[in-house]
């Protein structure tokens, strides 16, 4: 009994020493840096909620992945059916995921171009109409549609985190969540709104041609010509502030995107000293752009961004070398966004904000500070009691207590969780749990002495009784903390990890760490007469 | 020292008739005032829509802040006072797509007009409709599923499926005396009292089991006593333990009410109805429960 007990002292102190060297660089934030080369930690994060931050969760709209995908599948099969002097009819895209299509001519021709070529486009339905006209309803192969959403959702994530590395914020946390939501928490951030533009722009940059024959009058009038569509000019005057929305009638065909981008950044014109954002094209891109502009000399190239048309500068010669530039009176942070956001890449399909929450620094320091003498003020009244109303057993319940914090803490370090104000309530609820637990033994023990048993035996017996009663209410709200955690969102989470983790400390310190000293007091001590 | 003396026996159980009318009326009052008040009053982060906290570093009438959000068009704005001087909340319940343009505007248009009293816009919430759905449902199934796991294991740990029914009925009996508080108090119901929710949960059952587990152990003792005396023998033996653990905890949430600040003020509020509920539900609904259970569906064992 007694090597016994030397044995499950080293065992507890070693766990007690890994545990405060988990949750030491939260307390000093100075620690030599071969620290963490020995003790795998970090400090304990602190939610948005109580250090100040943007929260972000993003929806990416894949089903637009989806249409823009359906989109280009329709477009190459246009250009495939007249290159192979097929007559087509109607040809239109329906819902996300269809393509309605109306051809005559040769059956067989057709039918193999769609079979041969369309493959992942399956026949939904075909039906003859009058004079040898088919009516064919394709729509994408459910698995391909799938896939397109989920790649969708990873480019938007990949993006974003482009973005945000290039913005430069300390410590960003952008985790999926879910199947198409994106989380996105950045701890310490001053300009939100910023951040927000950021992050939610589409960034799709496409080069379109100005559509010279037809006529923009007319096509304001709702009679805008096949194959073109209208698309605006925001002009902001710097003095009043008023926007003023300037039309483009422009072919509707996309000649080049920034997918073909090497790179962007900030210029300054030096004849009027105004920024822009010069952008460099890749080898495809650089030839590609050469051949356009040699194609379509004395024409008129629009640059649009998300379907604001930039600039629509005349094509003076073949540009060789994968220059361009994009001008349009910006100021040198809207210069510097623009060009992240380009370098980054587009976004494979628009992001909508379900919820943003932002806490400013100064705010989450007051929630700590009145958080934290709230909880010192209580720890030290339960303390206080525990001593007054148990005497030396009281001390020991009250050193299991420090140690069950510092657990919890080494816990959440070396988990890299997260601190947030549920966290605390889950944390508080387990030290409630950790009170009740040295009281039941106590109240046990004492019950036992009264009976007549002697210490050794009143120990035992106490220990052994109140043990069933602790694990089982332990257990009991354990499996509710899972059951939060598996099916619960964000702050239930935050809520059942620290509940959990407090639970499990409990039961190691309220009775394995105490019932040490009770053992060793009455073992090794020869201590003949409780004080509890 | 002894807090409740040896061999104490107040009649616990024998005043469950008066308790059941209390718990009765308590609980209609509850359920009542819910429905009076058409559900919940739900925060922003249930209901959607926007929240600004505000602070001004001189002083700034209420009123003023209320004729800024009113010239700006956003006659639907609740304007409140938050804790210390020249603090405001600002509150928009609102479903829609484009909150955070609304709120972008507001922004924008606070700074401009209080330029000169140095405005700090310490909180924004932009919560969309379809968040604080998703919260509700997934809450409400997280709580369900536990309540299912936690009726099983403790049914099966006391080989009997009363003691499980008995432990849910407290807690749903808990719930509802809660929830009832929050809407007769007219407090918001946000994520913090979510939380205090999942708290009181996890108190209750606890309770609970710390009695039932008592009363397995004396069902072994007294083999011939009936359950009733038993159960009342068992909360006499663990009283000082009730007293004791709900003493500590109500004097933390105490002071958590008393020098938490605002933002904990509802929560620690909230809080103090669930354990008084908590401890009282062990004794008076759990108990009952698994009592009326016994005498009326369990085939009584022939000796």
């Amino acid at each position: 009994m007694l090597k016994n007990l030397k044995w499950r002292l080293v065992i507890y102190v070693a766990v007690t020493v890994f545990a405060v060297l988990l949750f030491l660089p939260t307390l000093l934030p100075e620690l030599p840096s071969w620290y963490f080369k020995i003790i795998p930690t970090e400090k304990v994060h602190l939610g948005l909620d109580l250090q100040g931050g943007m929260h972000l969760i993003l929806e990416v709209e894949a089903e637009k992945a989806v249409e823009s995908y359906v989109e280009r599948i329709k477009n190459n099969l246009m250009d495939d059916l007249r290159d192979k002097g097929i007559p087509v009819g109607k040809l239109e895209r329906e819902k996300s995921n269809q393509i309605v299509l109306e051809v005559s001519g040769d059956k067989a021709k057709w039918e193999k171009i769609l079979s041969q070529r369309y493959s992942i486009m399956q026949e939904l339905s075909s039906t003859a109409l009058d004079k040898g006209i088919w009516k064919v309803v394709l729509v994408l192969d459910s698995r391909q549609a799938e896939q397109v959403r989920k790649s969708a959702v990873d480019q938007a994530l990949e993006t974003i985190r482009n973005r945000i590395d290039q913005f430069g914020v300390a410590e960003p946390e952008i985790t999926l969540h879910g199947t198409d939501r994106i989380l996105i928490q950045l701890p310490g951030i001053k300009d939100p709104q910023r951040a927000i533009d950021l992050i939610g722009r589409t960034a799709l940059l496409e080069f379109k041609l100005v559509d010279e024959e037809g006529d923009l009058d007319e096509a304001l009038k709702g009679n805008v010509p096949e194959g073109s569509i209208i698309l605006y000019q925001r002009q902001v005057d710097p003095r009043t502030g008023g926007v003023k929305k300037i039309p483009f009638l422009l072919r509707e065909k996309t000649l080049m995107t920034g997918e073909v981008l090497k790179d962007a950044r900030v210029a300054i014109d030096t004849q009027f000293n105004e920024p822009y954002v010069a952008l460099e094209f890749d080898d495809i891109g650089a030839k590609l752009f050469e051949q356009i502009t040699g194609a379509n000399v004395k024409r008129r190239l629009a640059i649009i961004l998300d379907d604001n048309v930039y600039s629509a500068p005349v094509i003076q010669e073949k540009i060789a070398g994968g220059r361009a530039q994009i001008t349009g009176r910006f100021d040198m942070k809207e210069a510097g966004d623009l060009a992240i956001v380009l370098r980054a890449g587009a976004l494979p399909a628009p992001v909508k904000i379900l919820e943003q929450r932002s806490v400013g620094p100064s705010l989450g320091q007051d929630s700590i500070r009145k958080g934290i003498i709230a909880t010192l003020i209580s720890a030290a009244l339960v303390a206080l009691f525990m001593i007054f109303y148990y005497r030396v057993s009281g001390m020991i319940a009250d050193v299991a207590l420090a140690l069950n914090i510092i657990l919890v803490m080494g816990v959440l370090a070396i988990f890299r969780a997260t601190l947030t104000l549920p966290g605390i309530a889950g944390l508080v609820l387990s030290i409630g749990m950790a009170v009740d637990a040295n009281v039941l033994i106590h109240e046990r023990i004492k019950e036992e002495l009264r009976w007549g048993k002697t210490i050794r035996a009143a120990i035992d017996e106490g220990y052994r009784r109140a043990f069933v009663t602790i694990l089982d209410s332990n257990i009991t709200t354990l499996i509710a903390a899972l059951f939060l955690y598996q099916f619960g969102t964000g702050p239930v989470r935050g809520f059942a990890v620290t509940l959990c983790i407090g639970l499990l400390a409990n039961i190691f310190t309220a009775v394995y760490i105490t019932r040490w000293v009770f053992d060793f007091l009455t073992l090794k001590m020869n201590v003949k007469k409780l004080s509890i | 020292m002894e807090l409740i003396r040896p061999g104490t026996r107040f009649d616990f159980i024998g005043k469950k008739k008066i308790t059941v009318w209390i718990s009765g009326i308590a609980l209609l009052i509850s359920l009542g005032s819910i429905f009076l008040h058409n559900g919940l009053r739900y925060g922003v982060d249930f209901a959607g829509g926007i929240l600004l906290q505000i602070r001004f570093s001189q002083i700034v009438d209420i009123s003023e802040v209320r004729h800024a959000m009113e010239a700006m068009g956003s006659k639907d704005a609740m304007v409140q006072k938050f804790g210390g001087e020249n603090e405001f909340l600002i509150r928009i319940e609102r479903g829609g797509e484009d909150l955070e343009k609304v709120s972008k505007e507001i922004q924008t248009s606070l700074q401009q007009r209080f330029k000169d009293k140095s405005l700090e816009i310490r909180r924004v919430e932009v919560v969309g409709p379809k968040v604080g759905k998703d919260l509700k449902k997934k809450a409400l199934w997280a709580v369900s599923l536990s309540f299912v796991a936690i009726l099983i294991y403790v049914a099966w740990r006391f080989k009997q499926i009363s003691y499980g029914l008995g432990g849910i009925a407290a807690l749903v009996h808990d719930i509802i005396i809660t929830y009832g508080a929050i809407s007769i108090l007219n407090l918001e119901y946000s994520l913090p009292l979510m939380a205090v929710i999942l708290t009181i949960i996890g108190f209750s059952i606890n309770d609970t089991i710390v009695i039932f587990d008592r009363v397995r152990e004396d069902v072994k003792k007294y083999r011939k006593e009936n359950l009733e005396t038993i159960f009342n023998t068992a909360i006499n033996e663990t009283l000082g333990r009730t007293i004791l653990t709900s003493g500590t905890v109500m004097m933390v949430v105490l002071i958590l009410f008393f020098f938490g600040g605002p933002v904990i003020h509802d929560f620690a509020l909230t809080l103090i109805v669930g354990l008084i509920s908590g401890t009282y539900s062990t004794i008076y609904v759990a108990s009952p429960v698994v009592l009326f259970w016994n005498k009326y569906f369990t085939r009584k064992k022939k000796h």
